[in-house]
């Protein structure tokens, strides 16, 4: 019985997404769709079990929320004449099967990630509604107490509501500058994921689990947006070397990770999708972030990384985003060319001391330079700033281990 | 559609050519915003708007109780005021955003969009 509820949550999940998106189209309201989705689902967890899961699920739960929701409008509709004159007008026409940029799920995520939104709740209702994450799993992630998560997300609904955002996927001129909010979105998702801001699980598999599922969904339904293929080989190649990356509760930097541990699959999808990119010849940040990413692990041992090729595509990302965080990654690779003494005074000129990873790189570059008593000094700014465990561990050894 | 309020943001304090830095920036952005509106009409969106004079002409009524009282000056004492607005009917809030960011550039200031509960 366990085991049969946990099999009818995941199609659930699954098919979450969707579900969603095709209810707010026909119903034009997220709340309805959502309480549908509820109870459809339990509908399903009553019925599976004994009849089995149906050879269409995504379709059954449809077809089920859909009578759910008709139902409760029509019981609405009687109850309170009030209502009735605010309640929309619904879309009865059976579900069409739509080209690839007219599927629902595209017009949510775009809804989901509008402007208009504060950025952390684009990021919330983006796993709630399109990745089925339940409100304390989204609290949780983002290590905000759960009546928090559930006001913002509410809060969210009712502007999207009131303000009217949109239900749209962006005219074509709009088109890019919208992507790239919605490709930030599920990259702050993965770097979440990736290296937990709290002082929880360092790395959270589910969040970077969830960003490329939904990075998958956006590359088919975009799949000639070269952004879109760059930002799913980007995530590819880092969480291919997720396992890798934390040992005994420590962050292992690259070039000590073991790489028989990394994901070749994954590495071989990511330089798939570079190879991709570079073929269509219309470079963007994600896809340079992704070659640069495809180069370290294209190198057997990270002594044959070509760090020349990395300097590279950091210029290149420079001409298109001059930001300090983008100089600062730069003067890593630098470091490895031109040694850490030139690293060093790149690195010292930039506006970042309320970044940890800024304290965390000058302190590796002074350890390299033996001036100890500044590196000691650098890594105490760089543990005060971060709460990550793995982190914080990592950079005690190395502290440590200065003499 | 929807009725959006867009509110002009501006400095409470202005200057001898409102708030604008000299005599030909003010009269730009009069011919500007004239343009917008003469837009806004022309395209359908128009439903009313105008310019407020200074927060210092604003008198806080409160007829609550049986007697009302009369106060001298806005209601909040703020750095920024609304100096101006406009009412605009819109099919959803991506066109409002398009228009309030051309109705800033023209009159040279920030504009917040909000949409109405409902129209009287």
């Amino acid at each position: 019985m366990q085991h049969e509820r946990a099999a009818v949550e995941r199609v659930f999940r699954e098919e979450y997404g969707r579900l969603i998106a095709s209810l707010v189209r026909r119903f034009g309201d997220i709340d309805v769709a959502e309480e549908a989705a509820g109870e459809a689902l339990v509908v399903a967890l009553e019925k599976w079990p004994e009849s089995g899961v149906p050879p269409n699920p995504g379709g059954w739960l449809t077809t089920t929320a859909g009578n759910r929701a008709i139902d409760r409008i029509r019981r609405e509709k009687q109850r309170d004449a009030k209502h009735q004159a605010a309640l929309m007008d619904y879309d009865d026409t059976p579900h069409e099967p739509t080209g690839p940029v007219e599927d629902d799920r595209l017009r949510l995520l775009f809804t989901c990630c509008h402007p208009a939104l504060a950025p952390e709740a684009r990021i919330a209702l983006t796993l709630r509604l399109l990745g089925g994450l339940t409100v304390p799993e989204i609290a949780q992630a983002f290590l905000v107490p759960e009546t928090t998560m559930a006001q913002r997300i509410t809060r969210a609904k009712k502007k999207i509501l009131a303000a009217k955002v949109p239900y749209r996927v962006p005219e074509a001129a709009d088109l890019p500058e919208r992507l790239g909010g919605v490709l930030a979105v599920l990259f702050l998702v993965f770097n979440e994921g990736y290296l937990a801001t709290g002082d929880g699980d360092p790395v959270r598999a589910e969040l970077t689990g969830e960003a490329i599922r939904l990075a998958r969904i956006l590359r088919q339904l975009l799949p000639d947006e070269p952004e879109v293929a760059g930002l799913l080989g980007l995530l590819v190649l880092i969480e291919a070397r997720r396992e890798a990356r934390v040992r005994n509760g420590q962050l292992v930097p690259v070039d000590e990770q073991d790489r028989a541990g990394w994901d070749h699959a994954l590495i071989a999808e990511g330089h798939g999708l570079v190879r991709e990119c570079l073929a269509t010849n219309r470079p963007g940040r994600y896809q340079i972030l992704a070659a640069i990413n495809a180069v370290h692990t294209d190198a057997a041992t990270a002594a044959d990384t070509d760090w020349s090729q990395v300097v590279a595509l950091y210029d290149q990302l420079t001409r298109l985003d001059p930001s300090p965080i983008v100089a600062l990654n730069r003067a890593v690779a630098i470091a490895e060319l031109d040694g850490p003494e030139v690293a060093l005074a790149l690195v010292d000129r930039l506006p970042l001391e309320g970044y940890h990873p800024w304290h965390a790189t000058r302190a590796d570059l002074l350890r390299r330079l033996g001036r100890s008593v500044e590196a000691k000094e650098a890594y105490d700014a760089a543990i005060g700033a971060t709460q990550n465990t793995a982190e914080r561990a990592y950079l005690s050894r190395k502290r440590g281990e200065l003499v | 559609m929807t009725h959006y309020l867009l509110a002009v943001h501006g400095p409470t304090e202005m200057g001898e050519f409102g708030n604008y830095g000299s005599k030909e920036e003010m009269e730009k952005a009069f011919a500007d915003t004239g343009a917008f509106n003469d837009k806004l009409r022309a395209d359908g969106y128009w439903v009313f708007g105008g310019g407020l004079e200074p927060a210092s002409t604003a008198t806080v009524v409160d007829g609550q109780a049986e007697t009302p009282v009369m106060t001298d000056g806005p209601y909040l004492e703020t750095k920024e005021i609304i100096g101006g607005f406009w009412v605009i009917d819109a099919p959803d809030l991506d066109v409002a955003l398009k228009l309030a960011a051309a109705g800033s550039k023209a009159c040279g200031g920030k504009v917040e969009v909000r949409p109405f509960a409902g129209l009287a």
